[in-house]
């Protein structure tokens, strides 16, 4: 049960990985890689690292995705 | 540096790489192979020696005490230093969004959305405080508990607007919990010294193992670095909602 838990992990990491990649336009990608990062989580969490599960979730869907879409904003502001 | 050079120098960059990164790998154990055996022995130690279930917890907080005091004066430093450079500059001047057009008020944040961040808010300052609570007992801890707590600041401003964040918000009580989380790490190291112990030792009465107050400093420990992270991370958010909402270019260079 567990193993076929961390293959789907890993499945989800590997295609959201590609998918950060693959996107090209940098708004688009920031949600993407929220996603990549909910990956990470699950898997580290179906491997029973919970504490570090926790931390890849506060990381990578709350400071990253602020950080870089507040970042977006103000380079298109300053373009204005 | 022409083309044929700088592929010359990846080439042997990423060989050289992609050496060192095989001789590591083929070091790693096996995938699904047994615990090693200093993870064993942590794994019975440390409910006896510290009274905790979470050996996370005990490894990150007390036998390695000492890696954690310096990460959490890494994100002291990161944030002390964003604060400097995302300071107003000479040619850069703070107007409020409004300026632009005063007849107009800032349109509110729909209902749903303002219910959602009122629900929200509570919440993540419920769970923020249970996660920093319960490190020495289940998964969490000072660092994830501080980014959940400032994530609360972000959600009021999703549900308001810039204008009320910046009244309410107390700045100076933030960057008083950077320091003073920053600082209790290090005053609680040396209660070990004053003991008469080494530094960072576990000088704390020990309590009960499987209590909410156990494992001497870790819990104490716990809360300086969630007082810290909370206090950095909101310092963060907000000066780069600073940078978008009111800082900008005084002389237009485009």
């Amino acid at each position: 049960m567990s193993e076929a838990l961390i293959a789907v992990a890993l499945v989800w990491v590997a295609a959201s990985g590609t998918a950060v990649v693959l996107t090209r336009d940098p708004l688009h990608q920031a949600f993407v890689a929220g996603f990549f990062g909910l990956a990470l989580a699950f898997l580290y969490l179906s491997m029973q690292a919970g504490d570090v599960a926790l931390s890849q979730i506060v990381v990578g869907a709350i400071a990253l995705p602020l950080i870089v879409l507040l970042s977006l904003a103000k380079v298109r502001k300053d373009r204005e | 540096m022409s083309r044929r050079a700088r592929l010359a120098l990846f080439a042997a960059a990423a060989a050289a790489l992609a050496v060192t990164l095989g001789v590591g790998l083929a070091g790693l154990p096996s995938f699904g192979s047994q615990l090693t055996s200093y993870a064993r022995m942590l794994n019975d130690l440390a409910p006896r020696q510290r009274h905790v279930t979470d050996v996370v917890s005990a490894i990150t907080f007390d036998y390695r005490g000492i890696d954690t005091l310096f990460e959490e004066f890494i994100l002291l430093a990161a944030v002390a230093g964003i604060s400097v450079l995302l300071r107003p500059f000479s040619d850069e001047a703070r107007e409020l969004p409004e300026d632009k057009a005063p007849d107009r008020r800032i349109p509110p944040p729909s209902p749903a959305v303002w219910l959602l961040a009122v629900v929200l808010s509570s919440l993540l300052v419920l769970v923020g405080l249970e996660t920093v609570t319960h490190g020495v007992l289940t998964p969490g801890g000072g660092f994830q508990a501080g980014v959940i707590l400032a994530s609360a600041l972000y959600v009021v401003y999703l549900g308001t607007n810039y204008r009320t964040v910046e009244r309410y918000q107390p700045d100076a009580l933030l960057e008083a919990s950077d320091g003073v989380g920053a600082f209790g790490y290090v005053f609680i190291g040396l209660l070990g010294l004053l003991a008469g112990g080494v530094f960072l030792s576990n000088v704390v009465g020990l309590g009960v193992t499987g209590n909410l107050i156990a494992g001497g400093t870790i819990p104490l420990l716990n809360l300086t670095v969630g007082l810290e992270v909370a206090g950095g991370f909101a310092i963060l958010a907000s000066e780069f909602l600073d940078q978008t909402a009111v800082i900008s270019t005084r002389s237009r260079r485009r």
